[in-house]
């Protein structure tokens, strides 16, 4: 095998090339960030052009609690790393669990406000360009929250059954990245629909 | 090489060549304004362009043919370039100011037609796209027909040109009739103009250039340019109501009490449909079903039978007349002149 | 493929049984099998699409034909753009990629194996979903059977009122799970070039091919995902009631076309950069110099990266934007133009000079220089937007595209195929066969193709089937359709050597070509761990400083 006689440097310089699962997951955000860039353009696009029915200053109300849920995963789920780093069992079981609290307190949120809007605003996806726009970006994020939520859920199986170390913190890692995307989605979200949208 | 040489011969003969000895749809034989805009930044385009392809593909064969190996047994490689600054800094400048010469050319093209303003003296004309025909509405002449358009001439001393303004009833649809004007686009919900001043009289001809549906390709365009005469009198023709006739009075009633009122009008009777064409003076036109055949009696009779022997996936449905009701329909039809 | 059965001394190996070489095949997640799936994939599909337009260019060889009804020419010309773009070039150009750039990089496997094969199955489900419509029922109207409505399925064409049954739904749902797939695999490429490359392998040394589909890989990213997304928006039109592209309910035809063209046009770029990199491995080692100006092609290549991404609207120029935006994008457009302009200098630098060996490889990458140089300024001449007012919609811009796609991107695939064959399968294609290749095709091509220009400037609109007689049109039409039988029988020729040289092809040895990249160090084809001691690089050209230690190119750069 030639590739043996393929080692023409002199020095053996430290070759040290970053983590894949960062990497891919860095790529995943940018992919996700399009597809939500195009949902919030065409919110944004829609604003003022519904012909009829309720418009957002009518009927909507600024969730802030559960915002401040979710915002606050971010946190806990961004503690919770760092004690599995430091091998604290304890303290990681306890802020992971308190992360999928706080993120199923949200979806809790949105699914009671879509109830809402549904059933007493007479809103749904069909009524107006303001429906079909406002439930297909939240709906859209609240798809993505769900997901993380799984995966989540995931791992607090493998935790609670004894079997998540230290040596899976590169892993989780990985995926608090992408709970942290989530988070800042819901950021942008936010201020497109209950901010800029009234 | 060689196809490229064919293909610039081609395109000099269909410059060179009048509008009628190749094609009838020729851009580049512009009989308006914005047509000819048009041809003239298209011939300082493709100099550009030939030029460029010239002098690169000059470059390319001499490469090819002074570096070719020559002996098989030449063993040692040549010697190994890796780039050079100057050669890569010029090649990056030139097309650069290609390109800005190209841009200032075009900007200024889309500002002499799109920005035209329009002189008071305009005809303007509503063109509706529908599938598969198109429906006209003047406006300030009381005028609704389909699928023939008539404008007047226009003199460069007293520019008398048309305007439409371009709209959908269904799907997007193009409005393209070469020799007149680029096309420009029929979508729902946004409005679009455009605008031609013909200088001479004559037919021209085009068709929908943005796909449609079905029978896409059957949604001809054919533009009567008149005389401000022959365009006063065919006004005139056109802004009376239908010609009422004891003799056809059989097939008027075969027309008003079959569906066929639901989906077409003639004036100055019952039949008030916007879905199909007007046909208040159907018989004023060449063609029928938008350019698919010629309006005669025999085709005339085909297309009430079975709209689909002529333009399979047209939206007329057949409306299961006998003969006799046939025939008196056709012979309804033919005195709306 | 001997040399994946491991030989041990003194035992006896016994043939294995079909099945489990079957099984091997389904459940690999090796980067070479898959990128060999990938190519077997996309060539069936080339085929399909083939014959698509073999019937296409049947009923347009004279006016007022009637071969196929305009429900079947509709139905045909809308899978034979969507199977091109979607299920042979971006299926081929990943095979390729997922081939060659572990063994380019000296890595033993892509950064995600396993992604690698999910996203190869999602791709090929998608493609037979998408094909399964031509056996969903004819129904009224013929709504349940293959889409009609371009591929760029225009709203509100694509509406329920005006494409009833599930026809619209087959290419949606079809290039939703395939694009999944392609997001799936640029995250591979992408990872695997930045996380797993041989030490030594700086980024400045990698192979123009890495750079290249990295960039490409990342075009994929933000460019599949808006197609995705409209596509979403488009299901929640048809099927819950909403009005994204409604024009009833206030919404926006336009607004489908711009998310579309933020997809489209980008989309063209990610197909022909990798072919930018088969160029530039090819036209190196058969001018037997190296690339004129590395730096400069890979600032070129991520400039028309971003670039690219401003260009959107000439697709719309004739939409009615106004005259601020047309001069936008016509700017851009014309801008785009340079540096891809820029890299057809650098290949004639690198042959200008050298000792150009004309092997079937290196005849396919000319014919590839002066088409794409015709194709780009057929682009050029559509950026100028007047006279895209004419041209737009006509069959100039078939003649324009296809010149890139075919002209461009399939002789560079050709070239690729002849290039890296006796690698992937330890024999060389019969060179015979392969200058009869390219001579028919090159002759077919640009019968069709150049000729086919000149109804588009005598106003024949796309997407017609059938057009009047009287506008000089026919006689055309006639030699564009003779062309492309001739350019079927080139393709023919091509199936039939790569069939052929597999079974009695001469053997290629581990570098055929005297090249200079990482692939051509190891066996042909390689081993399924790729290199038995992952090498250590110190230059561009790995294997030039191995075969010159006299004047090694780390000397240079």
């Amino acid at each position: 095998m030639s590739a043996a006689a393929i080692s023409l440097a002199e020095n053996q310089q430290p070759w040290d090339l970053p983590y894949r699962g960062k990497v891919g997951m860095a790529c995943l955000i940018i992919a996700e960030s399009a597809i939500f860039t195009i949902f919030v353009v065409a919110y944004l696009f829609y604003i003022g052009k519904s012909l009829t029915g309720p418009t957002p200053r009518e009927v909507l109300e600024t969730p802030i609690f559960f915002t401040i849920c979710l915002l606050s995963s971010s946190l806990t789920i961004h503690y919770a790393g760092r004690s599995l780093r430091k091998g604290e069992r304890g303290a990681f079981l306890c802020l992971w669990s308190l992360t999928i609290l706080l993120g199923g307190l949200f979806l809790f949120g949105t699914g009671l406000e879509w109830h809402r809007l549904i059933y007493e605003r007479g809103l749904t996806i069909s009524t107006n360009l303001f429906g079909t726009t406002y439930y297909s970006l939240v709906g859209l994020h609240a798809f993505h929250v769900t997901v993380g939520m799984i995966m989540l859920l995931v791992v607090a199986i493998f935790a609670f059954a004894g079997r998540l170390g230290t040596e899976h913190s590169r892993r989780v890692e990985v995926l608090s990245l992408y709970w942290h995307f989530v988070d800042a989605v819901w950021v942008v979200v936010f201020t497109v629909v209950y901010v800029l949208g009234r | 090489m060689g196809s490229v040489a064919f293909l610039l011969c081609c395109m000099s003969t269909v410059v060179a060549a009048g509008p009628s000895s190749i094609s009838r749809t020729n851009i580049f034989a512009p009989q308006s304004t914005p047509a000819r805009a048009i041809f003239h930044l298209a011939i300082l385009v493709l100099t550009t362009t030939g030029i460029i392809f010239a002098v690169v593909s000059t470059l390319l064969v001499y490469s090819i043919l002074k570096f070719r190996v020559r002996s098989a047994s030449a063993k040692s490689e040549p010697a190994q370039v890796y780039g050079s600054t100057q050669i890569e800094l010029a090649w990056t400048i030139i097309p650069v100011l290609i390109v800005v010469v190209l841009f200032v050319a075009t900007a200024r093209g889309i500002h002499e037609i799109q920005d035209a303003p329009m002189p008071a003296s305009a005809v303007e004309v509503t063109v509706i796209g529908h599938q598969f025909w198109w429906e006209y509405r003047y406006p300030q002449l009381g005028v609704v027909t389909a699928n023939e358009l008539h404008i007047p001439v226009s003199d460069p001393a007293h520019p008398t040109p048309t305007f439409l303004q371009l709209l959908s009833a269904d799907t997007d649809h193009s409005f393209w009739v070469p020799e007149l004007a680029g096309k420009t686009d029929l979508i729902p919900n946004h409005p679009n103009r455009m605008w031609m001043d013909p200088e001479h009289t004559g037919i021209f001809l085009g068709q929908c250039a943005q796909y449609c549906g079905t029978q896409h390709a059957k949604m001809l365009l054919r533009v009567s340019v008149d005389s401000p005469e022959d365009f006063a009198e065919w006004v005139r023709e056109q802004q009376q109501p239908a010609v009422a006739d004891e003799r056809v009075a059989a097939g008027k009633r075969v027309f008003e009490t079959t569906a066929c009122i639901n989906c077409h009008s003639i004036r100055g009777t019952v039949a008030n449909g916007r879905f199909g064409p007007d046909l208040t003076h159907l018989m004023s036109r060449t063609t029928i079903a938008a350019g698919a055949a010629l309006n005669t009696p025999e085709n005339l009779r085909l297309w009430i039978e079975n709209p689909g022997a002529i333009k399979p996936g047209s939206l007329m449905p057949a409306m299961q007349l006998n003969n006799a009701e046939l025939d008196a329909v056709v012979k309804y039809m033919e005195t709306l002149r | 493929m001997s040399s994946n059965a491991t030989t041990i001394p003194g035992r006896q190996v016994e043939g294995k049984p079909w099945v489990d070489t079957l099984h091997e095949w389904v459940t690999t997640v090796d980067h070479k099998r898959i990128g060999i799936l990938y190519i077997v994939y996309a060539l069936v599909f080339l085929v399909l699409g083939g014959i698509e337009v073999l019937i296409i260019r049947i009923q347009l060889m004279h006016s007022n034909n009637d071969f196929v009804s305009p429900q079947v020419f509709n139905r045909l010309f809308t899978m034979h753009g969507t199977t091109m773009i979607f299920f042979v070039a971006m299926p081929v150009l990943f095979g390729f990629g997922n081939y060659l750039i572990p063994l380019m990089i000296g890595a033993r496997d892509m950064a995600f194996p396993r992604l690698n094969a999910f996203s190869f199955w999602l791709l090929a489900f998608g493609g037979l979903l998408l094909y399964f419509s031509f056996l969903g029922g004819s129904g009224l109207y013929g709504a349940g059977n293959a889409p009609d409505v371009g591929w760029w399925a225009y709203a509100p064409l694509t509406a329920r009122a005006f494409s009833p049954g599930h026809s619209s739904d087959y290419w949606t749902l079809a290039l939703l799970v395939s694009g999944f797939g392609s997001i799936g695999t640029s995250i591979n490429i992408i990872a695997t070039i930045l996380c797993l490359r041989c030490p030594g392998m700086k980024l400045n040394r990698m192979p123009l091919l890495a750079w290249l589909y990295l960039v490409m890989s990342g075009m994929v990213l933000i460019v599949i995902t808006p197609l995705s997304a409209a596509q979403i928006m488009l299901l929640i039109d048809r099927y819950l009631g909403g009005h994204f592209f409604d024009a009833q309910a206030g919404g926006s035809a336009v607004l489908w076309m711009h998310f579309f063209w933020i997809f489209g046009h980008p989309e063209v770029y990610v197909l022909i950069i990798p072919c930018f990199a088969f160029m530039s491995e090819i036209i190196p080692v058969f001018s037997r110099k190296p690339i004129f100006g590395y730096p400069v092609m890979v600032a070129a290549t991520i400039c028309i990266g971003f670039v690219s991404l401003s260009v959107w609207a000439h697709h719309m120029f004739t939409v009615g934007m106004n005259s601020y935006a047309n001069s936008f994008f016509a700017i851009t457009t014309m801008a785009v133009g340079v540096p891809t302009g820029i890299k057809i200098f650098n290949w004639i630098g690198t042959m200008w000079g050298g000792r150009i060996q004309f092997k079937t490889p290196m005849l396919f990458s000319i014919a590839f220089l002066f088409q794409f140089l015709i194709a780009g300024l057929t682009g050029i001449i559509l950026a100028c937007v007047p006279f895209d007012w004419q041209l737009s919609l006509s069959y100039f811009v078939v003649a324009h595209f296809h010149y890139v796609i075919v002209g461009g991107i399939l002789f560079a695939l050709f070239g690729a195929f002849y290039y890296w064959y006796p690698k992937m399968t330890g024999r060389m294609l019969s060179e015979r066969l392969g200058k009869l290749h390219f001579w028919l095709f090159l002759i077919g091509f640009h019968l069709t193709f150049d000729v086919m220009h000149i109804p588009g400037l005598l106003g024949m609109p796309r997407r017609i089937y059938t057009y009047e007689p009287g506008r000089g049109w026919d006689t055309l039409n006639l030699i564009v359709s003779i062309g492309a039988f001739i350019q079927a029988i080139g393709v023919l020729v091509f199936v039939w050597n790569l069939v052929t040289s597999y079974l009695q092809g001469a053997e290629a040895g581990n570098d055929p070509w005297d090249a200079w990249t990482l692939e051509w160090s190891t066996s042909s084809p390689p081993p399924a761990y790729n290199f038995a001691t992952l090498p250590v690089v110190a230059s561009r050209r790995p294997l030039w400083d191995l075969k010159h230690p006299e004047d090694p190119d780390s000397l240079y750069e």
